[in-house]
């Protein structure tokens, strides 16, 4: 509960802050504190849930706070804050109104929290909610730029658009089982109500939108694109990771029993969001496009988790976030100190800045899932907990692996062309020893993952 | 202890090796792998008495341990290891490469991932140390080497990460049937062996693509070629006396054992393959005018006899083929050693081009014809040990075709000494058709071809030691 006010009030804080604060800097050093005490709350509420024992249910059962959903607020908040380090600088050169976009930021947080802990459908909506709107604002904040104006409005529509089949379905929920929360379903095996499964398949279309699964993915390489670079970061990252946690919470809680019922349509959906996040990726000229197509595809793998519905999956979710999430941040934050995000921006990098060329390397090997990576984990995980469920999902699962050595192509492109291609990169900002600092410890943080998996699984 | 430091040792030095900025690294790269030579040889003597193992707990929710272990047959892999990658810098001593710092890096990395790919005795651990070889071999043959080798690497290296990964879902699924949740070798062992036979088939085939890659055999060999004519020489050594052995020990260690029904229904058409490759391998080196591909090509044929052996599933055979592995590891790395020399000399690697060096080179083509006739496995030399044994092997085996399996594969061993002895014969003898003045080997070039040239005559007299490892 207390991470949850606390976010609300940094938001509020950053907020007025902006009255008074001049200094862009400021609000950096501001923000950074603010997460870092943020993590601080998460870890306090952690170490009491450990020591107390059971989560207590908050506001007549419609928030729950366990393990599972403290474990990832902290795991997002120390990656918020790794986020708020590493794009900082890049944050305060998108506009006028510094103080806006961090207080933006910690609404988002409000929301993952709520996301990572719902157990009340009305509190499900909320949470999307109010990780959409800032998202929409942040899209549009370049607002001298066309392409991030198309962004946020494009953003904007689609995401109402989803918002509103979301509440379909969960009206049509409420029709069938008579109530919002989601410990009261219990649905028979044979004779599902139909309007229930109508419910649940609007559900997926939803949430599909929002964690950008094919065929419901297309808004997502305009406004990955469109979007200033830093908000790129992070709606590809903590964002999805958190909606992705909210999709597995509600799919395996509650529908968890039925899952015959829904598993093919999401094995497809998986399968196709696969397919053209993978395929798409290798034919994009610039780096910031192929990386929201990769996005599609990580997605994809993520599905996995949804897919298989038990406790190894949820260990896989909780990995896979944390991988993806610093590695793509990590080659955004590299990304943006480039002035050109093609692949011919990246030609000689390893020359120019050795540093930010193997931080690069290694983020680029942990996306593409090679061992001693913290992206290998992340996709062993959520393989084995697709395959525990049985054989049936074994087409699936060599699918993935065909597309994982597809994903090999765009990702070592951009390696390629730092090693090997000669060329003279032109950047964009100066690179002071604090950058390399912080991205020497998002390598160290994915290759300590990539060999110790476990510290990651230990609160579980 | 010991296998912990044969890992280590490369690891780290390595790792230092990256910092290093000038040439003097290549002091400090003969000095670690002499280290890890001289820990390999007190391993191999340990190893006659007793296995070695070194166990530490590593992923305890999956059921993973850091578990190394040594037999004969694994120590002997790590010392053929320890033995290369010194002969490499020796010989390669004065011929230093740009970015000195990194390439040693790479290389010592490389080294740490083959060992560990031969001692690791727990499944999960095996991938990782799979992987960790190749992601270094891929920087050395895209950064060093000739023209074509950004794509060429790349397409070998899209090819093997294919295989890995098509090699993680067996994993995965093999681990999710042990009852334990372990994935220590002896419970895959067990739990492999109980399947049912068809799930042992697909298994075999995710498995063996992965190894049948690295080797390679027909029709996965394509990469081989192009990625040995365009690395540099010591990454070529490392690919062809080191990489391949990875594939071929994987099998009889992971794969013969594990799955006895899928080698079982498959044996027939691996060991098809394998002469397949053989034949059309010889065949093409015959043709061939570029002498790196000659040889890329008689390795395909090598290795086809090699994976013939394994499929034979006799114990001979098996021995033999430890015998030929170690050895094959000899003879190529000289190969490969005198084939940069004549490249530095001559400038050329094109047989027509090349000729009388009998007469401007002396020694250096004494040490071709040995190596060259170690390569044909004449009596004498290291090659015909393994050889005979793995002939031996074949025709005992219980296989129904084993006759004329062994006469095909004989007919592979004629075409191999038709274009290893045609290649000598170009290149040493007739008229010499450069006129200027060649120097002959170097003191460093001496030492490094006086170990394989060593090695080759000792192990060809007096092979008990080898025979007395496997044992």
């Amino acid at each position: 509960m207390k991470p949850l006010i606390a976010s609300a009030l940094f938001g509020i804080i950053m907020m007025f802050a902006a009255l008074s604060v001049k200094e862009k800097k400021s609000f950096t050093i501001m923000a950074a504190l603010f997460m870092a005490g943020l993590t601080a709350f998460n870890i306090a509420e952690l170490i009491a849930l450990i020591n107390g024992g059971t989560p207590v249910p908050l506001f007549n059962g419609m928030i729950r706070y366990d393990s599972f959903s403290v474990w990832f607020n902290t795991l997002m908040s120390g990656v918020g804050l790794l986020y708020i380090l590493l794009c900082g600088r890049n944050i305060e050169r998108v506009g006028q109104h510094v103080g806006e976009y961090y207080a933006l930021l910690f609404f988002i947080f409000c929301g993952v929290n709520l996301l990572s802990s719902f157990s009340n459908l009305l509190i499900l909506f909320l949470g999307i909610e109010i990780l959409s709107i800032p998202q929409y604002i942040l899209a549009g904040s370049d607002k001298r730029n066309l392409k991030s104006s198309e962004a946020s409005l494009k953003y904007f529509l689609m995401g109402s658009f989803s918002t509103g089949i979301l509440l379909m379905g969960i009206a049509l929920l409420y029709g069938a089982m008579g109530s919002f929360d989601i410990t009261k379903f219990n649905f028979m095996q044979s004779g599902v109500n139909p309007m229930a499964l109508a419910g649940i398949l609007f559900l997926i279309v939803a949430f599909g939108f929002k964690v950008s699964a094919a065929p419901m993915h297309f808004w997502t390489p305009d406004v990955y694109d469109g979007a200033p670079t830093p908000f790129t970061a992070l709606m590809a990252t903590i964002v999805k990771a958190a909606v992705f946690v909210a999709f597995l919470r509600l799919f395996m809680e509650a529908f968890g029993g039925i899952n015959a019922h829904w598993s093919l349509v999401l094995s497809i959906v998986t399968a196709l969001t696969l397919f053209i996040g993978n395929i798409t990726a290798v034919f994009q000229q610039s780096v910031k496009r192929m990386l929201s197509y990769s996005s599609i595809a990580q997605a994809g793998f993520m599905l996995f988790a949804v897919l298989s519905i038990n406790a190894t999956g949820m260990k896989g979710i909780i990995i896979y976030s944390v991988a993806y999430s610093v590695a793509t941040i990590g080659i955004f934050a590299v990304l943006m100190k480039l002035k050109d995000y093609t692949y011919d921006g990246f030609n000689g990098l390893a020359k120019k800045e050795p540093v930010l060329a193997f931080a690069a390397t290694v983020f680029l090997l942990s996306l593409a899932g090679i061992p001693l990576t913290a992206g290998f984990f992340a996709k062993y995980y959520v393989l084995t907990a697709v395959l525990e469920q049985g054989t049936g999902s074994l087409w699936l699962v060599i699918f993935a692996l065909v597309m994982a050595a597809i994903s090999v192509f765009y990702y070592f492109k951009v390696i390629m062309a730092m090693y090997f291609k000669k060329g003279d990169t032109e950047l964009a900002t100066e690179i002071t020893a604090t950058d390399k600092l912080i991205l020497g410890i998002a390598c160290a943080i994915v290759i300590v993952i990539g060999v110790a998996p476990d510290m990651l699984l230990a609160w579980l | 202890m010991l296998l912990l430091l044969l890992v280590l040792i490369p690891f780290l030095s390595g790792i230092i090796s990256f910092f290093f900025r000038s040439e003097s690294v290549k002091g400090w790269a003969l000095f670690s792998t002499l280290v890890t030579l001289a820990v390999a040889a007190v391993a191999t003597g340990a190893v006659q008495n007793t296995s070695l193992a070194y166990k530490l707990p590593w992923i305890a929710s999956l059921g993973a341990n850091f578990h190394l272990y040594g037999n004969g047959m694994s120590i002997m892999l790590a010392l053929l290891t320890a033995i290369v990658f010194p002969v490499i810098f020796i010989a390669q001593w004065n011929k230093p490469l740009p970015e000195m710092g990194r390439f040693t890096g790479l290389m010592l990395m490389a080294q740490a991932g083959l060992m560990g790919v031969f001692l690791a005795h727990d499944l999960l651990l095996f991938y990782f140390f799979w992987e960790l070889a190749l992601i270094p071999v891929y920087f050395l043959c895209s950064t060093w080497g000739g023209e074509k080798r950004i794509p060429v690497t790349f397409k070998f290296f899209v090819y093997t990460f294919l295989g890995s990964l098509m090699m993680l879902a067996g994993v995965i699924y093999l681990y999710l049937q042990t009852p334990t949740r372990s994935f220590d070798y002896d419970m895959i062992r067990q739990t492999g062996a109980a399947l049912g036979a068809f799930p042992q088939q697909v298994l075999f085939c995710a498995f063996f693509i992965a190894f049948a890659i690295k080797m390679p055999i027909f029709p996965f060999h394509t990469w081989q070629p192009d990625t040995y004519e365009q690395s540099a020489t010591p990454v070529t050594i490392v690919l062809s006396a080191l990489m391949v052995k990875m594939g071929l020990f994987a099998t009889v260690k992971w794969l013969v054992p594990v799955l006895p029904a899928g080698v079982a229904y498959w044996s027939d058409t691996v060991m098809i393959l394998s002469l397949i490759g053989i034949i059309y391998a010889s065949l093409l080196a015959m043709v061939q005018s570029d002498i790196k591909r000659l040889i890329a090509y008689s390795s395909i044929a090598h290795i086809g006899l090699m994976s013939l052996g394994i499929f034979a599933n006799t114990e001979i055979a098996t021995n033999g083929l430890m015998v030929q592995m170690f050895n094959h590891g000899i003879n190529i790395t000289g190969m490969w050693l005198i084939v940069s020399m004549i490249e530095q000399r001559y400038n050329t690697r094109n047989l027509r081009e090349l000729g009388g060096m009998a007469g401007s080179a002396p020694s250096m083509a004494i040490a071709l014809v040995i190596i060259a006739f170690a390569n044909i496995a004449l009596p004498l030399t290291n090659g015909f040990i393994g050889e005979f044994m793995l002939f031996h092997g074949i025709f005992q085996s219980e296989n129904p075709n084993h006759i004329l399996y062994m006469v095909i594969a004989g007919l592979g061993v004629i075409l191999g000494a038709v274009y290893t002895l045609n290649m000598v014969q170009k290149v040493a003898y007739g008229e010499a058709k450069t006129v200027a003045v060649i120097k002959d080997i170097s003191k460093n070039e001496l030492l490094g071809l006086v170990i394989i040239i060593a090695l080759i005559i000792i192990l060809g007299v007096y092979p008990k030691p080898l025979l007395g490892l496997i044992n």
